[in-house]
Formats: C-alpha cells, sequence, structure tokens
C-alpha cells in the first residue's frame, strides 16, 4: 500500500466510517487487484480530498467522453449559430418529410422544418431546464441537510418528516399533477413555461439530496477538526462554511451531476405528454413528440431518431461524469 | 416483529396525510385558479365555477376544505369527469390491464437484471463486467419512450417479432411493452445486484464456506447471492413510482387500455379531474407498495425487525 495515510482519513469524511475504509484498505492488501491500479506517484505530500480525486479523474477516459460531449452541448445551448446556419422555424410545408439529403441532413420534419436546426437548437431547452433544475434541487436540498444535520434535536425531526413526506410522492407522477395545474396560455413567455417544469422538479427532487447532505454531515461532525474549530470558539456559521460544507459537499455533487442527466429525460417525457414544453418552443421532448405518432414512425423514422440519439447522448454524457465522480470519490477503490 | 409491523404502520400515516394534503395544496389551494384547464382551451363558464367551489367546498377555511377531501379519498370518490363517469369506474375498468403490463415488466426486472449483476459480479474487473456496467448506464440514458418507439419500430414493424399494438392487452400482446418498461430498472437492478455480490464476497460466512470446501457457484448461488438480493428486492418495489410513471408512456405507445393510457389521453383531453383523480390514486398505490415492501424487509432481514 503505497498510499500517503492522510488521503485515506480525508476520504474516510466521504460516506464510509473508519472501520469500513481500513477494511477495504486490508482487502485490498489481500487480493491485491486494486492496490496497484489505484496507488498514487507523485512525492510524499499529502493530497486533499479534491486533489486526490481530480488525480483518479483525469485518468478515466469515462471521464473525457463525458466532458468533451457536455461542453459540445453546452456550446450547442449557447451558441446554436455555431452548428447550423439555417432557422430553425423556417419551415417549408412542400419538402415535410423528405429523407436526409446533402441540404437537410437529418432529414425534415412534418412541417418540412430541418430536423438537424431544430435539434440543435432543442439543446438549450433540455441544458436550461436540467441545469436550473440541478440548482434549485442542490440548494435547497444542501441548505435543508446542512441545517438537519448540523442542528439536529426536533428541527431535524421535523426536517426530515417534511422531505420524507414530498419523497413519497414520485417524480414524474407529481409533475403531471404540478405541470397540469398551472397550464400554460397561447401567449406565455418561454422562460415561464422553462421555469414551470424547473419548479415542478426542485419541489418534488430536493428530498433526495437533503438526506444525502444530512448523512454526510453527520459523517463529518464528529471529526478532531470541527471539535477544535468549536473549542477556539468559531460561530456555526463559520463552521459550516469553512470546515463542514466542503468536507460533506462530495456526494451531494456526484448526485446531482447524475440527476442533472435524469431531470432532462423527465423534461423530455413531460414534453413527450404535452404538458412540459410546448410548441412553439423547440425541444428534444416536444420534437420526438411531434415525430412519434405512429404512421411517422414507420414512414419517416429519421424524425424520431435524430432527436432521440441527441437527447440519450445528452441524459448519457451527465450519468458518465456522475459515474466516473463517483469512483474517483470512492474510498473503497484504493 | 408486530412491534415492527406496528411501528412502520403508524409511521406511514403521517406520511399518507402530509402527501395528500400536498397533492391537495398544488391542486386546489395555491393562488391560481383552480378550474384553469378543466374546460378544454377556453375559460370556464361561471355557472361551472360555482359548482366546482361548492363541490370541493373552497369558499371554507383550508384545513376544513382538505378534512372534507381526504374524507372523500378514503369513500374511494375522485371525482367525476367530462364523460360524466366516476373516475373510479373509469380506473377500475382499465387496471386489470395495467396490472398484467406491470407484472411483466418486473418478471423481466427480476430475471434478466439479478441474472446480469450475478455475472457482472462474479467476472468483477473482467470484459464481461464492464461491458454490464456500460451497457446499463446506456439503458438508463435512453429515455422510455425513445425506448419503447425503436422497440416498436425494430421488433414489432421491421422484423415483425411482437404485435405493433396491444389493443385488447392479452398476455402475448404485452410480452414486448413489458420488457419495454422494465428496461429502465433491469439496468438498476443489474448495478444493485452487482455492488451487493461485490461488497458480500469477503464476509465472513463466505470465506468459511470456501475453507468448508463448497464450490463457487454453490457459495454463489446459496450464501452470497441469497443475502445480495434484500436491498434488491426493496428497490424492485421502491421502484414502483418510476413504473407508473413509465406505463403512461409505453402504455401510449403500444395503445393499451390501460390506466396510463387513460392519464395520456386524459392529459390531452385537457380532462382535468381524471388526470387529478388517476394520477392521486397512483400516488396511493404507490404508497401501499412501499409499505408492504418496507414490512417484507423486516421478514426478509430479521437483523431490521429486532432493534
Amino acid at each position: 500500500m503505497t498510499e500517503p495515510h492522510d488521503s485515506s482519513l480525508a476520504k474516510d469524511a466521504l460516506g464510509s466510517s473508519g472501520a469500513t475504509a481500513l477494511g477495504a484498505v486490508l482487502e485490498d492488501d489481500l487480493s491485491g487487484i486494486d492496490a496497484t491500479t489505484g496507488g498514487p506517484v507523485v512525492g510524499t505530500k499529502p493530497r486533499s480530498l479534491w486533489s486526490d480525486a481530480w488525480y483518479d479523474l483525469r485518468r478515466d477516459p469515462l471521464f473525457w467522453i463525458s466532458a468533451v460531449l457536455i461542453v459540445v452541448f453546452i456550446l450547442m445551448a449557447l451558441f446554436p449559430g455555431l452548428f447550423t446556419n439555417k432557422d430553425p422555424r423556417q419551415c417549408d410545408l412542400s419538402v415535410a418529410r423528405h429523407i436526409p439529403s446533402p441540404a437537410h441532413w437529418f432529414g425534415t420534419d412534418i412541417q418540412g422544418c430541418d430536423v438537424y436546426a431544430r435539434t440543435i437548437y432543442g439543446a438549450r431547452s433540455s441544458i436550461l431546464v436540467g441545469i436550473l433544475a440541478t440548482l434549485g434541487t442542490a440548494i435547497i436540498g444542501s441548505a435543508v441537510g446542512l441545517i438537519a444535520g448540523f442542528r439536529g434535536g426536533w428541527l431535524d425531526t421535523l426536517l426530515s418528516r417534511t422531505g420524507d413526506i414530498f419523497y413519497a410522492i414520485p417524480l414524474l407522477l407529481g409533475g403531471i399533477i404540478i405541470l397540469y395545474t398551472f397550464p400554460n396560455q397561447v401567449g406565455t413567455p418561454y422562460i415561464v413555461v422553462v421555469l414551470k417544469v424547473v419548479a415542478a422538479l426542485a419541489i418534488l427532487g430536493w428530498p433526495s439530496i437533503a438526506r444525502l447532505m444530512r448523512s454526510s454531515v453527520l459523517q463529518v461532525m464528529p471529526h478532531d477538526y470541527i471539535q477544535a474549530a468549536k473549542a477556539l470558539g468559531a460561530k456555526p456559521g463559520r463552521i459550516i462554511l469553512s470546515h463542514v460544507l466542503p468536507n460533506a459537499m462530495a456526494p451531494v455533487m456526484v448526485v446531482s451531476t447524475i440527476n442533472l442527466g435524469s431531470y432532462i429525460a423527465i423534461e423530455a417525457t413531460l414534453s413527450y405528454l404535452g404538458i412540459g414544453l410546448q410548441e412553439p418552443a423547440i425541444s428534444w421532448g416536444v420534437s420526438i413528440s411531434d415525430a412519434s405518432g405512429l404512421g411517422y414512425v414507420r414512414s419517416a423514422p429519421f424524425m424520431l431518431l435524430f432527436p432521440s440519439l441527441f437527447l440519450s447522448l445528452a441524459v448519457l454524457a451527465f450519468i458518465f461524469l456522475g459515474e466516473a465522480s463517483q469512483n474517483a470519490f470512492d474510498p473503497k477503490r484504493h | 416483529m408486530l412491534k415492527y409491523v406496528i411501528r412502520r404502520l403508524l409511521q406511514m400515516i403521517p406520511v399518507v396525510i402530509g402527501a395528500t394534503f400536498i397533492l391537495f395544496c398544488l391542486v386546489f389551494a395555491l393562488p391560481g385558479d383552480p378550474t384553469a384547464g378543466r374546460c378544454g382551451d377556453r375559460p370556464c363558464p361561471p355557472a361551472y365555477v360555482a359548482a366546482f367551489r361548492a363541490e370541493y367546498h373552497l369558499d371554507k377555511p383550508l384545513l376544513v376544505q382538505y378534512g372534507l377531501y381526504l374524507g372523500r379519498l378514503l369513500h374511494g370518490d375522485l371525482g367525476v369527469n367530462f364523460y360524466g363517469n366516476t373516475v373510479v369506474s373509469e380506473l377500475a375498468a382499465r387496471y386489470p390491464v395495467t396490472l398484467r403490463l406491470a407484472f411483466i415488466a418486473v418478471l423481466v426486472e427480476i430475471f434478466v437484471g439479478i441474472a446480469a449483476g450475478v455475472i457482472a459480479g462474479v467476472r468483477h474487473g473482467g470484459f464481461l463486467d464492464y461491458l454490464i456496467l456500460v451497457s446499463s448506464l446506456v439503458v438508463i440514458s435512453i429515455p422510455i419512450f425513445v425506448i419503447g418507439s425503436l422497440a416498436q419500430l425494430v421488433f414489432g414493424m421491421k422484423l415483425g417479432w411482437f404485435p405493433v399494438t396491444a389493443g385488447d392487452g392479452s398476455w402475448s400482446q404485452l410480452v414486448l411493452p413489458g420488457f419495454v418498461l422494465g428496461a429502465l430498472s433491469v439496468a438498476y437492478v443489474a448495478r444493485l445486484t452487482r455492488a451487493n455480490l461485490i461488497d458480500n464476497q469477503h464476509a465472513d460466512y463466505v470465506r468459511t464456506a470456501k475453507a468448508k470446501g463448497l464450490s463457487g457457484f454453490r457459495i454463489v448461488t446459496i450464501h452470497t447471492l441469497r443475502n445480495s438480493l434484500i436491498p434488491v428486492i426493496t428497490f424492485i418495489g421502491y421502484d414502483f413510482g418510476s413504473l407508473m410513471g413509465g406505463a403512461i408512456v409505453t402504455e401510449q405507445i403500444f395503445n393499451i387500455n390501460g390506466i396510463g393510457n387513460f392519464i395520456f389521453r386524459s392529459i390531452n383531453q385537457r380532462d382535468g379531474v381524471s388526470v387529478v383523480g388517476a394520477v392521486t390514486c397512483l400516488v396511493l398505490v404507490y404508497l401501499l407498495a412501499n409499505l408492504l415492501v418496507d414490512l417484507l424487509y423486516g421478514v426478509l432481514d430479521p437483523r431490521i425487525s429486532h432493534d
């Protein structure tokens, strides 16, 4: 075992008690599988939890694949003009449902719009909903989890039980109810339509993050450095911000990354059902919904195929990234 | 054990009350017009609004409204829809098909998911393990309506192996939709089984079994797998919620006349009473399923119910 002792201690804070981390280390020594691949080589300077994870991450092909995909999709969301010079709203009924050709790389849809342009422009809604919903759940969930874990007592009980209640409503079913109750009118601005979907996901999604944050705060709290900070008379706000949060937020970030992917998928599902985003908004879910009428699937499968492919790749990229960082932060890997 | 059952039942009560209260608030009590979207795309006529407000006692204080609403729920009254049918009777006519579909999906989850997880776990670190891990991530990333449409296109239309739609909902027609509905959870079940199997491989009882000279196959099937499956079974129970959400999409794609398709059609016809009633019913079924899984967990793992 070449690993410096400090780094295994630091990782200890992440999610496993000292006993199991030690157990994992012993097991690796016995089996001799992972110990050879995971050992760091750089100097003797102990690395922090974060630089240790970054060290592992850089060596994971999954990470690089997902990072490249995510950068491409974010560019697509910010500057769709980089990828296409066609206008997605410039439609010509006389060329409806044409197969892919040099003029229309992905073919044209029912209205004669260019499927490639619509797919590129569709990235914006999905990425926007994904990022905002993830931020929303992460902020609400982390705040609730921090308070519950740090304060304990009746406040913990109250917050945890409230979380249980929201947790009991499945995301998609609850989303249907919320979005159905607040329908969009014809003139509703685009950003309001997007924010409704974000709000629905944030209202129903925060308890899982709160649970996670609470449990990792509880694991961090008994450590010596927290006790030392308390003994030195640090205020609760300072302890939380400079000691508890940095050591407890890794699991939340990993799970939030994975959630980002699933929020994109749920947004598309809601749009597919006809209550998420709607025309004239351009989104992958809306395109897929348009394309999946039975007759069209047979006669023009490309209308379905390309938006589906982009949607799946975007979800996959975030799930891969989450998976890679989960492995990098996992103390059992060494 | 009895103490455990009673404690679980008691813990369930605030969750049911809280969840129905949230649903109630979302539908009736938040700022905004509760009759919006209930009369198609036009605003409701004043007479309907008045009748609606009287029916749901919207002029009374919030808690009284909620109490009356809960009373109606307990009597199985989910409202009357556009067509003058009670939502309960609409659901009653459709639930057998949905139940059959869910049953097939759960079977697929159990057999395919656990088999893949065991293969990956036994070959931990090998090529098959990596293949199963990555392909499970790919399956998780593809939204169910994409999987469904593609499966329908490839296996139904191009290859002709399965019926393209399942209009009358017989078992044979539901096989392909069942696989589609179960696909996402299969991936989760496989990953969970694998992770638990690997964790348990170093347990003391496995070492003892090895020391006794048992074959590798016997150790996995009799000892490790049995202990690894407990979290998997609870996952399948909790997963019921996403299964019902997925059923809405799957039934729409394959034109299955079940509860999911009813919800989908009601959304598109803007039949609000049906949407809200049916979804509320599904949430209650989901809560019940969770309760049963918790009780089952206590039976399967005696450590849980003994504290």
